[in-house]
């Protein structure tokens, strides 16, 4: 290869370069689909979100549905629970995040930053204690909201946790209305 | 290893020394990179690296696939399915797999016949061929066990035709059969062993491939000419060979490319013609599929098997003076592992001193033949067993042995040989004219 | 040398097609589906077609037991806005395992399976049945037309005809010139064990007879174009992702030919000086 001058020398090399690369984006585009099967599959995907028909649901009760394997709860609250949640001052809450997927993750733990409609009617919260992960029994406990059994949880009408050993506020899932009478989750 | 002289591996800095005194892992990969290669080796030397790249994309769809797939009667057809449906890519992975053992073969059938065509089993790599037998036989063994996991109709009742087979078996037979399959009938107990070593045996067959390239590289590569490569000194062998790398890879990656540009337009548009339309009928053992029809790589020995019936005048010989125990079920069986046998026993039945086929001008025109035959056999094994083809399939079956057991012995005592160039050096030049001399005749031509 | 054989057997092949396998011979017509080729893609209209087809005649009896409702709005497929799909899904009523009680389905589940025994499973159908085996069997013709599962669920559908003379006249099942594998009268078979009608007598009624649908779209509904719709959205139950596989394998074809035109070059540039020495 002695005998190639410059000119040789910089389209061969041109051509290596090339050849070499292309080859690197074959590999690629080979190994990509490996990695990529392991990402949830199209069935899996389709029970991520599921649609709730609310309309049946009276003021001051509560629907719980199972949502990928978990209790959500959904409840129509009532002026009075609504009017219990906001009268709240946040610091002095145990936990002051508000713990809610639909919104960045800074804000605080106020009612309005809970509740899934304007009016503060609907909270849709995970129905799994943050403590170790029972299910809270509904209108119960100290302050009117949720109450866990396992270790005496006390949550108030916004799912915050005020009492017990539970470190957090109930989870409030991805949730979003599609029309008045039904909500989606995830 | 011992072989052709060149350089070997040399550590220069401090931490290339302290590893090769510890482990000379880098010295076992640049000989194996750098090996003398006869540097006349033509197209027909690309299809090791062919099946070296079908194993690793076999085992790599395979493992992806078992992460999808149920091996169970009720939810194995239905699993494959989540794959062709659900599975991101899951498609297109599944149909890699599948027409990759079809790529395995394709591959594996056109190596063999460039071994018996140029004598590459010959002395002193018969250990290399040998090994590649067993790798074929594997390979057989792995892509049928494969064709069973779907669970579709042809699954479910292939395994009934093939485990059968052994049930041909005189005494013995109906045991063995039942020990195959875990059970008196195809079932549960089969389909799960069966997905057990259908994952087991490549990885075998990795082990296999690398004693293969192990023997090979000791005794170095046969080439086109059959002519050793000069082991005088480091320069004589430098005259005959080039370093593997980069010449050989960078070749063997083209033709690979060119080979895959084939098989992705295979996959990508026409996926399920190598395949059976009854597979994508859900396993029924009420209902036998109208005629079953094993894979297309399997035809040419299905064919032997079929070939032997009871009204063939030797089958009722052997008959006879085994006192019944041979009768043509089992001489069937016989044949179709016979013809695989004497295949592996070319290296003794090959008597001439020649090497390859290029300069031995009868024994180019009988393996032309076998080629054909080869063919002619993968064709008939399709058809019905009436008519006309029962004749056929007995006469190619026929010149199969005549082949390896007549044929190869009698050529070389009777055949006169051609004369072969005295080094490799001098067919490699033979084809490529120094550049002066090509100069000079392409000037005289205008 | 190994060309020449290849050739040779080439031609051993072609040779022998001129014979024909003495069988029951069956009229699968080679319709012309959007999806052929390796640049044909399906129709979506036809598809959508295909389902009101399914949904009004097919799903009395059959199921499509593998198909989600969710695909029906997959890019690729009929495509059905979502709402639509959504409220077509409802349609269907599933058992719920928690509430022990049916309830409407939701795009996540899959249609149900059929209600008639003897029906089968309508998932698979077009990819489990080969319309194309010639020449003797080799089926390499399919290289042209494909394996034809279409085609022949198409012929099937509008391969009803009047029985023939020699069939009696309570011979059991209906008369398909399309159908192989059905029962047939021992009255139509000659002295050399030759079946002297096409095709063969099979137990499904004939579900279509032409106008038995209202398309939305104003599309013809004559019996042929009901049978090439329905045979169409068939294609795309078994093959959902056709659309994609077909991209894939164009792309890659693609990147294969570039990198092998570049490894040529490669190739060519290294062994140069091997080849040709000054």
């Amino acid at each position: 290869m002695s005998h190639a001058d410059d000119h040789q020398g910089t389209r061969r090399d041109f051509i290596y370069y090339a050849t070499a690369g292309a080859g690197v984006v074959a590999t690629g585009a080979a190994v990509w689909p490996l990695v990529n099967q392991m990402n949830p599959s199209a069935d899996v995907l389709a029970l991520a979100s599921i649609r709730v028909d609310i309309s049946a649901v009276a003021p001051g009760t509560q629907l719980t549905v199972l949502w990928q394997g978990k209790p959500v709860f959904i409840r129509s609250r009532t002026e009075e629970e609504i009017a219990a949640a906001r009268a709240v001052d946040v610091s002095d809450l145990p936990d002051q995040g508000a713990e809610n997927e639909n919104l960045l993750g800074e804000e605080d733990a106020s009612d309005e930053n809970r509740a899934l409609s304007e009016d503060g009617t609907w909270l849709v919260q995970m129905g799994i204690c943050t403590h170790l992960g029972c299910v809270p029994l509904g209108e119960q406990g100290d302050f009117g909201g949720w109450f866990c059994p396992c270790h005496g949880s006390h949550y108030d009408t916004a799912g915050r946790i005020r009492k017990g050993p539970a470190p957090r506020n109930l989870l409030v899932p991805v949730a979003s209305f599609i029309d008045e009478t039904t909500i989606q989750l995830g | 290893m011992s072989g052709i002289p060149h350089d070997h591996y040399e550590p220069k800095t401090g931490i290339e020394k302290w590893l090769h005194t510890r482990l000379p892992i880098v010295g076992l990969v640049y000989d194996t990179l750098m090996l003398p290669t006869p540097k006349n080796l033509n197209w027909m030397w690309i299809w090791g690296i062919v099946l070296a790249f079908t194993l690793v994309l076999q085992i790599a769809t395979g493992i992806v696939l078992v992460m999808h797939y149920t091996p169970h009667v009720d939810l194995a057809f239905k699993s494959v399915e989540h794959i062709m449906r659900d599975v991101n890519g899951g498609h297109m992975i599944r149909y890699f797999h599948a027409n990759g053992a079809s790529l395995f073969f394709v591959a594996v059938y056109l190596h063999m016949f460039r071994g018996l065509y140029y004598g590459s089993y010959k002395a002193p790599r018969e250990v290399t061929w040998i090994i590649g037998m067993l790798m074929y036989l594997m390979m057989m063994g792995t892509a049928f066990m494969g064709y069973v996991l779907p669970w579709g109709q042809m699954s479910f009742h292939g395994t009934a035709v093939i485990t059968g087979l052994f049930g041909a078996i005189p005494f013995i037979g109906e045991s063995i059969q039942t020990w195959l399959l875990g059970a008196s009938a195809v079932g549960q107990p089969a389909l799960n062993r069966f997905f057990s070593l259908h994952y087991l045996l490549p990885f075998v067959l990795l082990g296999l491939t690398i004693v293969h390239v192990w023997a090979f590289h000791t005794t170095g590569n046969n080439n086109p000419t059959g002519v050793e490569v000069r082991r005088t000194s480091k320069e004589d062998a430098a005259k005959d060979t080039l370093p593997f790398w980069p010449y050989f890879v960078i070749k063997d990656l083209f033709a690979l490319a060119v080979v895959l540009a084939v098989f992705m337009a295979i996959v990508g548009f026409m996926p399920n013609y190598l395949g059976h339309p009854d597979n994508y009928v859900p396993a029924n053992p009420l209902a036998t599929p109208s005629h079953i029809v094993p894979e297309w790589y399997f035809l040419p020995f299905y064919a032997i098997l079929r070939a032997f019936t009871a009204d063939v005048w030797i089958v009722q010989l052997v008959n006879f003076v085994s006192f019944g125990i041979i009768d043509a079920k089992f001489f069937g069986v016989l044949a179709m592992f016979g013809a695989i046998a004497v295949m592996a026993l070319a290296p003794w039945l090959d008597t001439s001193s020649v090497r390859s086929g290029r300069y031995r001008p009868m024994f180019k025109w009988w393996f032309a033949l076998l080629a054909f035959d080869f063919m002619v056999l993968m064709w008939v094994g399709a058809m019905p067993t009436d008519g006309i083809y029962p004749y056929i399939s007995l006469i190619a079956a026929t010149y199969w042995f005549g082949y390896f057991l007549v044929l190869l012995p009698l050529l070389g005592v009777i055949e006169k040989p051609l004369p072969q160039p005295a080094t490799i050096e001098d067919d490699f030049n033979a084809h490529y004219a120094p550049k002066a001399e090509a100069d000079a005749s392409a000037k005289s031509a205008e | 040398m190994f060309r020449k054989l290849t050739l040779t057997a080439a031609t051993a092949l072609a040779l022998t097609t001129g014979q024909a396998i003495a069988e029951s011979e069956t009229h699968v017509h080679d319709y012309d589906f959007s999806f052929e080729g390796p640049f044909g893609s399906f129709d979506q209209m036809q598809l959508q077609r295909g389902l009101q087809i399914y949904t009004e005649s097919c799903s009395a009896c059959h199921g499509l037991e593998l198909v989600a409702f969710r695909t029906l709005h997959d890019e690729g497929g009929p495509a059905l806005p979502e709402d639509q799909m959504r409220a077509y899904a409802e349609f269907y009523e599933v058992y719920d395992a928690a509430t022990d009680e049916y309830v409407p389905a939701t795009p996540a589940d899959h249609f149900p399976a059929g209600t008639y025994e003897g029906a089968p499973d309508l998932s698979l159908m077009a990819k489990s049945r080969a319309g194309f085996h010639g020449p003797l069997g080799t089926g390499i013709n399919q290289f042209v037309k494909g394996m034809g599962g279409a085609e022949y669920i198409a012929s099937i559908l509008a391969g009803y005809e009047e029985a023939p003379e020699c069939a009696p006249e309570d011979f059991d099942g209906y008369y398909n010139v399309a159908f192989a594998p059905g029962g047939f009268p021992e009255e139509c078979i000659d002295d050399h064990g030759h079946h002297t009608v096409p095709g063969s007598w099979i137990g499904m009624p004939p579900p279509l007879y032409g106008d038995d649908v209202e398309y939305a779209d104003g599309h013809s509904t004559d019996i042929h174009h009901e049978a090439q719709d329905v045979a169409a959205f068939l294609m795309w139950t078994a093959e959902p992702k056709m659309m994609a596989r077909k991209q894939a394998g164009l792309a890659g074809v693609i990147l294969l030919i570039l990198l092998s035109v570049l490894l040529y070059l490669t190739n060519k540039r290294l062994w140069a000086p091997h080849k040709h020495k000054d």
